[in-house]
């Protein structure tokens, strides 16, 4: 191995109640392509924030060593002038303006005070040659193909001499010729020296590219793989990303036959008017009465796309395909139709657009059932505070009165109050959304052991989920999603982690 | 422990009674700068009388802000169906219980106008509104400008603007004083005393959290003092005008939908989360369309009240009474934020605007010093908003 380019040692970040990294040690060699894998949560993200900056020197404990020397980072600014350049998923680019101001924006050529047009459209179109992108300077970015755009996003690194380029999940969103090219690129890169650091999901690219390999897992480095050594294959990255024992915290319950069909989809696609493509590919799939359905995929893999497209369709995509309630086709034009025909859906982001954090907990309880307290468009504000007061009893909500705001409830009881608020409108399907993300364990498990109680009583239940644990330990059925389509369906008895995520990554 | 339950209470509910003490506050420095002319029963009826028009669109401006949009164009439109309303009355000799609700009705679909590239398009309320005042101006002048200064001859139109309600004839009992006037006074105190008695017996038999009896009674008291106390000093005068009326009118009717009922707790859903409340099952839509119909019907009636008050239409009327509502609304409480916000508040603000006006009038401040006291009280509102923003409950 020759010499390391980057190590850092021993980094423990942590957040109020989390450990995100534990003890982690990373080291990159001189001139490789380095990819860091592991699940969601596993602290990828975190730990190349801890690199660039982001999260400054002081915030976290360990050492960042970098070409042999010991870096104190105190923001972006810093490890940029260190020659290190991190590309986001979301891209950094401002779409209304052209390719070579993006490319040179905050470290402009200047003229005195003036910035230098010329020289910024010559230099910008050589940087557009090195990443092999035929377009004219002057477009506007926001005119450009997310493949692109990635590549403005580089060739960006590159005009400020990139030592060390660092890309997270760069391919997300890219088609398959996209990915191979930027793939290319990387490798060109490497063989002029600059060193990369590849944050991906898919597998097959990493095992195609990587000359070494490390595994995070639940903010600990759990091995390091060396691609010379023959010690990389996709089974390899498997066992070690997923290698936990399932804790015990899934409730058992009795197996009941499936019950009928509730809700039936098939031929669904939806095109996303904002992203100018496909988010959902001829997805079909069902759910019976009284079982519980798992959706496992990948962050980005299409789970909330399908939930939103069925749930009254909030994001105004373009849909075709069947949707079928009980057997009966439903046409769904806004959110009210879907919860009139039984269907609730807990989002996943509880702050964004779950809850309304200025009201307090009856009122978001309340809301999205208020014609049952109502007479006459009336509302009954005591019959209101009592139904608040059983689902705060019945679901263990901690707060001391339902007229506490919820913006100063912790994130489980926020969730069990999003949770009551969706079963106060009495759904035959309720659709959850990382129903756990965020949260402690011991409310984790009631609310698995609400999910028990709730098919008992015949609801049915879409559990979508990146917790691959959760998937396998909660649902009677698995479909796995990719790239916007159903990549699999499997029985209970067949998914393992590994077969789920050999489906997700392909 | 009865200071300390009042302390608790106090603290727990400063946002809601910080602005009636800002407004007893001022009511109080301007009563002593003023010896007492600014508390008389004149000056304040006047007071009240001119804050009509204002506290109307106030009330409409209170809503279209908590569900996070403006309207710029609410004063010329109110001068505009002011206007519409002088020529139906004078050109086309239509009588007035005809004009006023056709005048209303024309507001209401003005607003519907100014929703449509909002809720359908997505185009920020800002520039939709901004386009109606340029718009409502341009017919405002259309209207006015060939006759000028439309006068109106009709006494009924004038009286809601102008006039007070009747009274029972003198007798010996209390010469001089409004006896109907003080007389609903009255019955306003019984019906809020009943109503509130009324409310906690309900809260215990449902077991509820409620106020210890003796600040229970305190409250009672005190806001049956104070309603009192404004009933006494405005019967020693005319007694209760029109427009003091219609503004009561359509602050209870308000009021009522904000605090009591299914589309009143959209409104407030849609404010504080639109994309939850969406996911919720609300038509946020809707709800975009429904407060801006209401701030288009409630210009009208500012319209109404100011056209009558002149007695005329001008060519000038309404001008920046948007300005004068939106700043009503944010001293009352409302949050830029959206999501909160009372229209009580707005009302209180709007009182407290106009008592700045008054009061420096009255102690003869130079009109150029009263803007930037305005000024200064506005943005000491804001500020007290955001500092207790999230305190309490």
């Amino acid at each position: 191995m020759t010499s390391p380019i980057l190590e850092m040692k021993n980094i423990t970040k942590e957040f109020p109640g989390v450990k995100a990294l534990n003890n982690v040690s990373f080291k990159v060699a001189q001139g490789e392509i380095h990819c860091l894998v592991g699940e969601n949560g596993a602290g990828k993200s975190t730990l190349m924030k801890v690199l660039s900056g982001v999260y400054p020197h002081g915030t976290y404990t360990g050492d960042i060593l970098y070409n042999g020397q010991a870096q104190q980072f105190r923001g972006i600014a810093d490890s940029d002038k260190a020659g290190l350049a991190i590309i986001y998923q979301e891209l950094a680019l401002v779409p209304e303006m052209s390719v070579y101001e993006n490319i040179f924006l905050g470290n402009e050529i200047r003229n005195g005070f003036l910035v230098n047009w010329n020289e910024t459209i010559k230099r910008a179109s050589e940087m557009l040659k090195k990443v092999g992108l035929t377009v004219n300077p002057a477009t506007k970015v926001k005119d450009l193909s997310v493949g692109k755009q990635q590549l403005i996003e580089i060739a960006k690194a590159l005009s400020r001499d990139v030592k060390l380029l660092i890309l997270d999940e760069p391919t997300a969103a890219l088609n398959e010729v996209e990915s191979d090219n930027l793939l290319a690129l990387l490798r060109g890169l490497r063989d002029h020296g600059v060193t990369c650091i590849l944050i991906s999901h898919k597998l097959r690219e990493v095992f195609a590219i990587a000359d070494s390999v490390t595994v995070l897992r639940d903010g600990q480095t759990i091995i390091t793989l060396d691609a010379k050594k023959g010690e990389v294959s996709e089974a390899a990255i498997i066992k070690h990303m997923v290698g936990r024992e399932i804790e015990n915290i899934y409730p058992r319950r009795e197996k009941i036959p499936p019950g009928e069909i509730v809700l039936e989809v098939k031929g669904w696609t939806a095109f996303d008017t904002l992203l100018g493509r496909d988010v959902l590919k001829d997805v079909r799939f069902n759910v019976r009465k009284g079982e519980i359905v798992g959706f496992a995929g990948l962050m980005g893999s299409g789970r909330t796309e399908l939930a939103h497209s069925i749930f009254g369709n909030p994001d105004g995509y373009h849909l075709k395909g069947e949707l079928a309630i009980k057997g009966r086709k439903a046409v769904f034009g806004l959110p009210e139709d879907a919860i009139r025909a039984g269907i609730a859906y807990v989002s996943e982001d509880r702050k964004g657009d779950g809850l309304i954090l200025s009201q307090d907990v009856k009122q978001n309880i309340s809301i999205a059932n208020l014609r049952e307290l109502a007479s006459r468009g009336v509302v009954n504000a005591n019959a209101e505070i009592k139904i608040a007061n059983q689902y705060k009893g019945s679901l263990n909500i901690k707060t001391p009165s339902v007229e506490q705001k919820v913006v100063n409830l912790s994130g489980g009881n926020q969730q069990k109050v999003s949770l009551a608020k969706w079963l106060f409108v009495k759904p035959n399907v309720l659709i959850l959304d990382e129903p756990t993300r965020g949260i402690d364990v011991g409310a984790k498990f009631e609310i698995y052991t609400l999910m028990t109680e709730l098919v008992k009583q015949g609801m049915s239940i879409m559990l979508i989920s990146s917790e691959l644990p959760e998937v396998l330990g909660m649902s009677d059925r698995v479909y796995v999603v990719a790239a916007g389509r159903i990549a699999g369906e499997l029985p209970i008895s067949e998914a393992t982690q590994e077969r789920v995520m050999q489906l997700a990554t392909n | 422990m009865f200071f300390q339950n009042l302390q608790k209470t106090l603290r727990q509910n400063i946002r809601e009674y910080g602005m009636y003490i800002a407004l007893f506050v001022i009511m109080l420095i301007f009563t002593i700068t003023t010896e007492g002319v600014f508390i008389s029963s004149r000056n304040l009826s006047n007071l009240l009388n001119q804050t009509g028009y204002i506290a109307v669109l106030a009330v409409g401006m209170t809503l279209v802000i908590v569900i996070r949009h403006i309207d710029l164009s609410v004063g010329f439109l109110a001068g505009f169906l002011g206007a519409i309303a002088a020529v139906a009355l004078v050109q086309w000799n239509l009588p007035v219980f005809v004009v006023i609700p056709l005048v209303l009705v024309l507001g209401a679909i003005a607003g519907l106008i100014t929703a449509l590239p909002v809720a359908q398009l997505g185009i920020p309320s800002f520039v939709a509104s901004l386009a109606g005042w340029l718009i409502y101006r341009g017919l405002l002048l259309l209207v006015t400008e060939g006759t000028g200064t439309i006068i109106i001859p009709d006494a009924t139109f004038n009286a809601l603007g102008n006039s007070y309600i009747p009274d029972l004839p003198e007798m010996a009992f209390l010469p001089g004083v409004h006896k109907i006037t003080l007389l609903l006074g009255l019955i306003g105190i019984v019906f809020f005393i009943l109503g509130q008695v009324n409310d906690r017996k309900q809260k215990q038999a449902y077991n509820f959290e409620i106020l210890p009896m003796d600040l229970f009674i305190l409250k009672l008291v005190f806001v049956s003092a104070i309603v009192g106390a404004i009933t006494w000093v405005l019967s020693g005068y005319n007694g209760l005008s029109w427009t003091v009326v219609i503004v009561l009118i359509v602050l209870a009717i308000y009021h009522f939908i904000t605090t009591q009922t299914v589309l009143g707790r959209h409104i407030y859903a849609v404010g504080g989360n639109p994309e939850a409340a969406e996911l919720s099952g609300i038509n946020v839509k809707r709800i975009i369309y429904v407060v801006f119909g209401s701030m288009g019907m409630l210009s009208a009636l500012s319209g109404i009240l100011f056209t009558a008050r002149l007695q005329s239409a001008t060519t000038t009327a309404g001008t920046l009474f948007e300005l004068d509502a939106i700043a009503a609304a944010y001293v009352g409480g409302v949050s830029a934020a959206g999501g909160v916000g009372k229209v009580i508040g707005s009302i209180i603000g709007a009182l407290v605007m106009l008592s700045l006006t008054s009061g420096m009038n009255l102690m003869g401040i130079g009109i150029a010093y009263q803007y930037v006291v305005r000024g200064l009280v506005l943005v000491a509102a804001v500020i007290f908003d955001v500092t207790t923003r999230g305190k309490g409950r």
